[in-house]
């Protein structure tokens, strides 16, 4: 009969009667980790003047994360997220342009919103192909891309949604021009997403979400109901992208139409596959590394930039599977030489 | 009232019957590969622009650029196939999504930076353009020509299915990709040989689109839904299917925006939710 | 309620003649349009039993399991799991209710370890496979039963090895594992010595013959080493339809079975 300290001293990464240590998804913070949350608030001190930037970098990042969750995590290739990343931001903005600039409150009514969008389209999305499932993704984004067009009296249309004035967070601090409070309020909000998203990530409905990734045929002979996980994860991942979507336009207080267009979705997906899809941070990563080469190569010709950025997801989806972190992960296991 | 109706249904199956040449080879290499290729307007892209370079800086007709649209995008298909596509034949579709992602964006930025981004103009040869009347209808020319066209290049995939060896083989594969190789079939020159026959059409297509489609460099993100949804409401892997997608989704297109031009754009989306909750697999679908 | 089956004396040992079988069918037949997959099979396996489910190819084994299974529903006839009709009850549900299955091609969770799966396997069972907000290295519980479980099947030492890089045979073994996570009263094994050539089976057998006395099994199997090392007793199925059952003595000896196989090469 084992004991349950034995397990215990096993997953503090000793071995037990002999063998190796058990590999399971844990909850310890390993130091890259706790590296990279330190150097995001330390960007706050040592790079003044890239604020903005740096809270759009970290935006995108959760807006990323959120597709991980659904594409990396369960397996579901969506071509339309900005669906709800646009629909988090037109709530947010919509209810800050109609008087109500408490910022809490508007993340969470966008949350709800981008919610209620997910949960509606997820079962069309949980049922399908893959091709289906693309399908179905494109075209809502695109159906909602067409409504926040020709609603343009209430959305502003091709001019976008401007006179968005936000209250103090808190009732402390006030939205600044240079940005100081948007990159706080931005870093603070990512960063209790992400740990929620990240114990979800470890625990055994992040690791059902994986066993759908790896074998949906396997999933109902162990009892799983596959869809209603689906539609758990895919509602979830909306709330996150809309909180997102709300955060951008409360620190930028303009909301366009380019939230909810095809362009983001794409650009979302290349940032992700580049950063490395089901690592968790890959979405961090891909966002920073794209959007800070995007900001450095701003002045070349559009037409360049397409054209370089299409060969880097054909070089990755041939050579580098794993994106950025996949292959930091390849190099240190070849160095440790583990034997897998 | 009638004539209106007879001249949107006209132009609705012309424009399906455009969907069907260009979608039936992403039809079958999703079918036959299982392999989503988004960068398949690509290649009905480039059948475009080689014929409207032909016509404008060579003098080419019409009539004559159209195979060669066909057969350089044909060449195209089968130069990448052999290069590029069949190392992801097995990779997930995440990866082939983001791959043809990646050729859309290299072949769109190309072809802005080769023709700018404008539509092309075009100017159909004078025997295509203008009307005809029949039983009292007006028809553009040019639809009837569409439409013949495209009859024609149906019946003949379909005889190339049915009747020959080649087709026979082509059929199988889809059907079994495994059991078939196990019978000695060729699989990989079947998959060669049907991705640029796919292209082929996909090009020729592209070529007889321009008045109907536009050309510009975006035009394979345009039209990429249009082409993912006969595929996936015709079910993948079938000629009827493809067909029968198409040109419902090109009458229910061509009315919407007729008759209920504030919502137009709408219709085909809302086709699409009801036809996947109706048939998740088709309307003729591949038993998977 | 139908009787069950008569029991031949001695032909379940241990097991109480007349008591309720676990697995039950009645006139189960499947067609495929015109093509009869399975035609009225009755089966009755009693509670502990070690059934097997012979047949040339294409005699419709893998069809009725997944009849049994609630891949496809019948065509005409019915399933009973213990008193319960669950012939039109969905997968997920029947594993729910005791009635677990291995793939004749191992589907496995290639980018998990087996550690990892089998945990799964047991999590989805005591419903805490919906629970976000605890990691997995905190179902104690859990993480214990699936180390049990792993140990049964002499697989402890690839707890943390990723089911994709395992040996063929420890995969076969991986798919046991899976199954018998889910604590089943009946286990319906396909071909579990499928691909594993006659000289490496060992390690199979010593885990089949170690199986809970209490799990009833019934296993389609061509292997017939393993049919008659473990089989109590024996179905033959032949073009869709029953063509006889027994012990293994009986059914080795009958000369309608002797026929079927008369010139079928043995697949390993």
């Amino acid at each position: 009969m084992r004991e349950g300290t034995a397990t215990e001293r096993a997953l503090a990464g000793e071995a037990t009667r002999g063998e190796r240590a058990l590999r399971l998804p844990a909850d310890r913070w390993h130091a890259a980790e706790i590296a990279f949350w330190v150097g995001a608030a330390a960007a706050y001190f040592a790079f003044p003047n890239y604020r903005v930037l740096a809270s759009q970098i970290l935006i995108t990042g959760l807006f990323a994360v959120s597709l991980d969750l659904i594409l990396g995590y369960a397996g579901i290739v969506s071509l339309g997220h900005a669906a709800f990343f646009g629909a988090g931001a037109y709530a947010a903005g919509l209810l800050a342009s109609h008087g109500w600039g408490e910022p809490l409150s508007g993340l969470a009514v966008a949350a709800a919103v981008a919610a209620a969008i997910g949960f509606a389209t997820s079962f069309l999305v949980v049922r399908g192909s893959d091709l289906a499932r693309l399908m179905v993704t494109l075209g809502i984004g695109l159906m909602l891309f067409e409504a926040a067009n020709k609603a343009s009296s209430i959305t502003g249309g091709v001019d976008g949604l401007s006179g968005i004035e936000m209250w103090k967070v808190l009732g402390l601090y006030a939205f600044d021009l240079a940005g100081s409070t948007a990159y706080l309020y931005s870093l603070a909000v990512v960063f209790v997403l992400f740990v929620l998203v990240r114990r979800l990530v470890h625990s055994p409905f992040g690791l059902s979400l994986r066993g759908v990734r790896e074998n949906v045929r396997r999933m109902p002979a162990l009892g799983a109901p596959v869809s209603r996980r689906l539609v758990a994860i895919y509602t979830a991942s909306a709330a996150i992208a809309g909180v997102a979507g709300a955060l951008l336009a409360q620190t930028t207080q303009f909301v366009g139409l380019d939230t909810l267009g095809f362009p983001r979705s794409a650009d979302l997906m290349i940032m992700l596959v580049l950063g490395g899809t089901g690592r968790l941070y890959g979405g961090l990563v891909g966002a920073a590394v794209f959007m800070t080469a995007h900001h450095y190569l701003s002045g070349i010709n559009p037409v360049y930039w397409q054209f370089w950025l299409g060969l880097l997801l054909v070089l990755i989806v041939l050579f580098a599977r794993g994106g950025i972190l996949g292959a930091l992960a390849a190099l240190r296991d070849r160095r440790e030489g583990r034997a897998r | 009232m009638l004539g209106h109706l007879i001249g949107v249904l006209f132009d609705g199956v012309a424009y399906g019957s455009l969907l069907f040449v260009i979608s039936i080879g992403l039809s079958v290499t999703m079918g036959l590969m299982n392999f989503v290729n988004l960068a398949h307007g690509a290649f009905a892209m480039l059948g475009g622009y080689v014929c409207v370079v032909l016509m404008t800086q060579s003098g080419v007709p019409f009539l004559a650029a159209l195979p060669i649209a066909f057969v350089a995008s044909a060449a195209v298909g089968m130069l990448l196939e052999r290069t590029l596509y069949r190392r992801l034949y097995r990779a997930t579709h995440l990866e082939q999504v983001m791959f043809s992602i990646g050729l859309v964006f290299m072949s769109i930025a190309a072809a802005t930076w080769l023709f700018g981004p404008s539509q092309q103009p075009m100017r159909l040869p004078a025997f295509l353009r203008g009307q005809l009347s029949v039983l009292g209808v007006d028809i553009g020319i040019y639809r009837l020509f569409l439409i013949g066209v495209v009859a024609v290049i149906t019946v003949a995939l379909h005889l190339t299915l049915v009747r020959t060896r080649f087709g026979a083989q082509v059929r199988a594969a889809v059907d079994n990709p495994v059991a078939a190789a196990g019978l000695g079939i060729d699989v990989d020159r079947v998959f060669a040989v049907t991705f640029a026959l796919g292209s082929g059409l996909a090009g020729l297509g592209g070529g007889l689109g321009i008045d109907v489609l536009g050309l510009d460099p975006t035009f394979p993100l345009k039209y990429v839904v249009y082409f993912l949804l006969v595929v996936a409401v015709g079910g993948a892997g079938t000629i009827k299917g493809g067909l029968v997608a198409a040109v419902v989704l090109g009458v229910a297109d061509v009315a919407g925006k007729y008759y209920v031009p504030e919502i137009g754009a709408f219709i085909i989306y809302v086709l699409m939710v009801v036809l996947m909750i109706a048939f998740p697999a088709g309307l003729y679908g591949k038993r998977t | 309620m139908t009787t069950p089956a008569p029991a031949h004396p001695g032909a379940h040992p241990g097991v109480q003649a007349g008591a309720q079988p676990v697995l039950r069918t009645t006139g189960l037949s499947k067609h495929f349009g015109a093509f009869k997959a399975n035609s009225d099979v009755d089966l009755a396996i009693p509670a502990g039993a070690r059934h097997a489910l012979i047949g040339p190819n294409g005699a419709g084994k893998t069809t009725l399991i997944n009849l049994l299974t609630g891949v496809f529903p019948p065509t005409a006839g019915d399933v009973f799991l213990g008193d319960e009709r669950i012939t039109r009850l969905a997968q997920h549900e029947r594993v729910k209710r005791g009635l677990a299955r291995t793939f004749q091609i191992n589907t496995l969770f290639g980018g998990l370890t087996v550690l990892e799966s089998v945990v799964l396997a047991i999590c989805e069972r005591d419903g805490r496979a919906g629970v976000w907000h605890r990691t997995v290295a905190a179902q104690r519980r859990e993480i214990d039963e699936a180390l049990a479980l792993l140990e049964l099947l002499r697989l402890e030492g690839d707890a943390n090895t990723l089911t994709r890089n395992l040996a063929y045979g420890r995969q076969r073994l991986t798919e046991i594992a899976l199954a018998l996570a889910t604590r089943p009263r009946i286990l319906l094994l396909d071909e579990p010595a499928a691909g594993i050539p006659a000289g490496e089976s060992a390690e199979l057998f010593a885990a089949i013959a170690g199986l809970p006395k209490d799990v009833t099994i019934l296993f389609i199997e061509h292997d017939m080493e393993l049919v008659f090392r473990f089989a109590q007793r024996i179905t033959v199925l032949v073009g869709g339809r029953v063509l006889t059952e027994g012990a293994p003595a009986q059914i080795a000896a009958d000369p309608r079975v002797r026929e079927v196989y008369l010139g079928e090469a043995q697949h390993g």
